[in-house]
């Protein structure tokens, strides 16, 4: 266990690491040099060749990453060009934001997907299954932008229950704590999981449900209640840890589309806003955010499963 | 001087000891071709699914739409007019004007080609390229495969929609640039399913057997592995089709697709989406179900090929 988690750690710190220099050297290799960014299409050639040596970015690209690697391992994560603020900071303001609204809307999907694959399983092939999987087919050719926009069509200007934008205030408690406002987001952002998540919980309970276990505690006469809900929801959600866990960048990504269409001021609308200002040191910061994210959410889904299944230790 | 190097120089002289009969014959009774691609065995897997001919009937639709539509229907794709804006569906305009004035029925056809081509060529280049990354990865083996499939993790990590993001928000994208930028970011998949097929036909009888009669590895990769595998590829291939169309559209969406006024479903839903409080309707609903309809077409017709011809890795 420790050695597999020890060299779990080495490799992911390599891959952060690869992460890292990717999107450093891209970012550089398709931007405007800082000084003409933060001074602006006017300023002089010369304030902007000053402006660089200033601030050290007129060195080769290899000394500005291996400094900006330095400044990482100090949690800086530099300055914003447009907001002058530490990155750190700003992205501080809206991460949580970010986080309460995915967490949210992965509990839900969880919660509605779970219960319903294994449903699925049971009830192989009857009106139900086939009717879950032809929406669950449709949904999933469906752009969630697209799904956020017919919610708000419905449930905000047909029926005026909820509003079509998150709260405008700067308060994340304000923010998180409107339900009415925080609905939509985290429905549009549940439902285009449910697609995913219910299909694989419905192969993964079938699986089961052949094994000699589910047999045994038919044979004992345990009810089929307790055989559902003790025995085989245990065994068939650990695929979807793992698909969970490297579903992480598909969830992002989806995060930002969802955060751009109704407004919410989470990592996502940062990131667009950034992306519009050329602000990069932002860019970077977010981006290797959802690196880090994503390394992290494969390595504990890999502990979760090995944890709930040791029989894994054996095989390896 | 390698093995490697003796084996490629064997295979200069054709056939060697071995006479080309036999040699030909008795691989292809060794190669089990049982995942690989036929449009025999495609056309006998699509009999046995209704969901498959579905889909595929549905892109056929979609293609014609798309492209022979616009030899029915004739509009202006290029000048606005202002006078005709925002007008409801209606005579000469059946799904009525957008709020530029073009005409939302030659606008889906318009937006469609541009999403199918940019789609089919993204996938085409991510393929190829992931084909080969794959292949050679595979065959390595050892250290080198380690560090190539390092190097396919770490990308992986990172969303790829930001990456594509930040190059279309810096480079007016077209849709040649577009596609290459999206296949750029999206053979990482392919790599990995390749690499391990490569892995499981690399031990069969006919590739040892190959091997042992000195075919070059560039020879083993191109006339016997990427065949064989190509049963995987093809499915591969329709899954990045659908999910090139779905990135294109989110582009479009978030406002950093294809210079105005070259038409893409995504941006033209996004313009409709802002009108979505003035009930233009006929704005949102007909594209959108577009976007659907191509994409699940796509995604049934790969289930549907995914059954015989092999899997995909997520």
């Amino acid at each position: 266990m420790t050695w597999y988690v020890l060299r779990r750690t080495a490799i992911s710190c390599v891959v952060l690491l690869g992460i890292s220099a990717a999107v450093f050297f891209l970012l550089h290799l398709v931007s405007d040099d800082p000084g003409r960014v933060v001074l602006g299409q006017r300023a002089s050639q010369d304030a902007v060749a000053d402006f660089n040596r200033e601030h050290g970015f007129d060195r080769p690209l290899v000394v500005q990453y291996v400094s900006y690697l330095g400044q990482l391992l100090h949690g800086d994560l530099g300055r914003s060009y447009k907001l002058n603020e530490n990155v750190g900071a700003l992205l501080g303001q809206n991460a949580g934001r970010s986080a309460v609204l995915s967490l949210a809307g992965l509990l839900l999907a969880l919660l509605i997907a779970v219960p319903l694959g294994i449903l699925q399983a049971v009830r192989r092939n009857r009106l139900l299954d086939r009717g879950a999987t032809a929406v669950a087919y449709v949904l999933y050719a469906t752009p969630s932008f697209l799904l956020g926009l017919i919610l708000i069509a419905v449930f905000s200007q047909f029926l005026p229950w909820f509003p079509a934008e998150a709260s405008r205030s700067h308060s994340s408690w304000v923010v998180l704590t409107d339900p009415r406002a925080m609905a939509l987001p985290v429905i549009t952002l549940a439902v285009t999981s449910v697609a995913i998540f219910s299909q694989y919980q419905r192969s993964s309970a079938l699986d089961q449900l052949g094994q000699d276990y589910i047999r045994v505690a038919r044979a004992k006469g345990l009810p089929e209640r307790l055989i559902l809900t003790r025995h085989l929801l245990r065994n068939a959600c650990l695929p979807l840890i793992t698909l969970a866990g490297t579903l992480i960048p598909t969830l992002l990504a989806g995060n930002l589309i969802v955060e751009s269409l109704f407004n919410y001021p989470g990592l996502g609308l940062l990131f667009l806003n950034s992306l519009q200002h050329e602000d990069y040191p932002v860019l970077l910061a977010y981006t290797l955010i959802g690196g880090v994210l994503t390394v992290a959410g494969n390595f504990v889904a890999d502990l979760a499963v090995f944890a709930a299944d040791r029989r894994i230790e054996l095989s390896k | 001087m390698t093995a490697h190097q003796v084996s490629s120089a064997e295979v200069t002289e054709p056939h060697g000891a071995v006479p080309p009969e036999a040699d030909s014959a008795e691989l292809a009774a060794l190669s089990p071709r049982r995942r690989g691609f036929s449009p025999r065995a495609v056309l006998r897997t699509l009999r046995h699914h209704p969901l498959g001919v579905a889909g595929a009937l549905l892109l056929i639709l979609v293609f014609g739409f798309c492209f022979l539509g616009p030899l029915l229907h004739r509009t202006d794709q290029t000048d606005v007019g202002l006078l005709n804006a925002a007008l409801p569906p209606g005579p000469g305009h059946p799904l009525g004007t957008d709020t530029n004035g073009f005409d939302v029925l030659g606008r889906l056809m318009a937006g469609g080609r541009v999403s199918l081509q940019i789609g089919l060529l993204a996938a085409l280049f991510a393929t190829t390229l992931g084909t080969l990354y794959g292949a050679v990865a595979g065959l390595a083996g050892g250290l080198l495969d380690g560090f190539l499939m390092r190097v396919v993790d770490t990308l992986l990590s990172v969303p790829f929609l930001f990456f594509v993001l930040i190059l279309s928000a810096r480079f007016h994208a077209n849709a040649v640039s577009l596609s290459l930028v999206i296949g750029g970011f999206s053979w990482l998949v392919s790599a990995r399913l390749v690499r391990g097929e490569v892995l499981t036909l690399r031990v069969r009888e006919y590739v040892l057997a190959a091997r042992v009669m000195g075919t070059s590895r560039r020879r083993l990769i191109l006339t016997h592995l990427i065949p064989n595998a190509l049963g995987v590829i093809i499915v591969n291939i329709t899954f990045q089709v659908a999910d090139a169309i779905l990135v294109v559209a989110s582009l479009g969406f978030l406002g950093f697709g294809l210079t105005y006024p070259t038409a893409d479903w995504g941006s033209q839903l996004a313009s409709g989406a802002t009108y979505i409080s003035a009930d233009y309707w006929w704005l949102i609903y007909p594209v959108g179900g577009c976007i659907v309809v191509t994409v699940l077409a796509l995604n049934l017709l790969a289930d549907a090929l995914r059954d015989t011809l092999g899997r995909r890795a997520d």
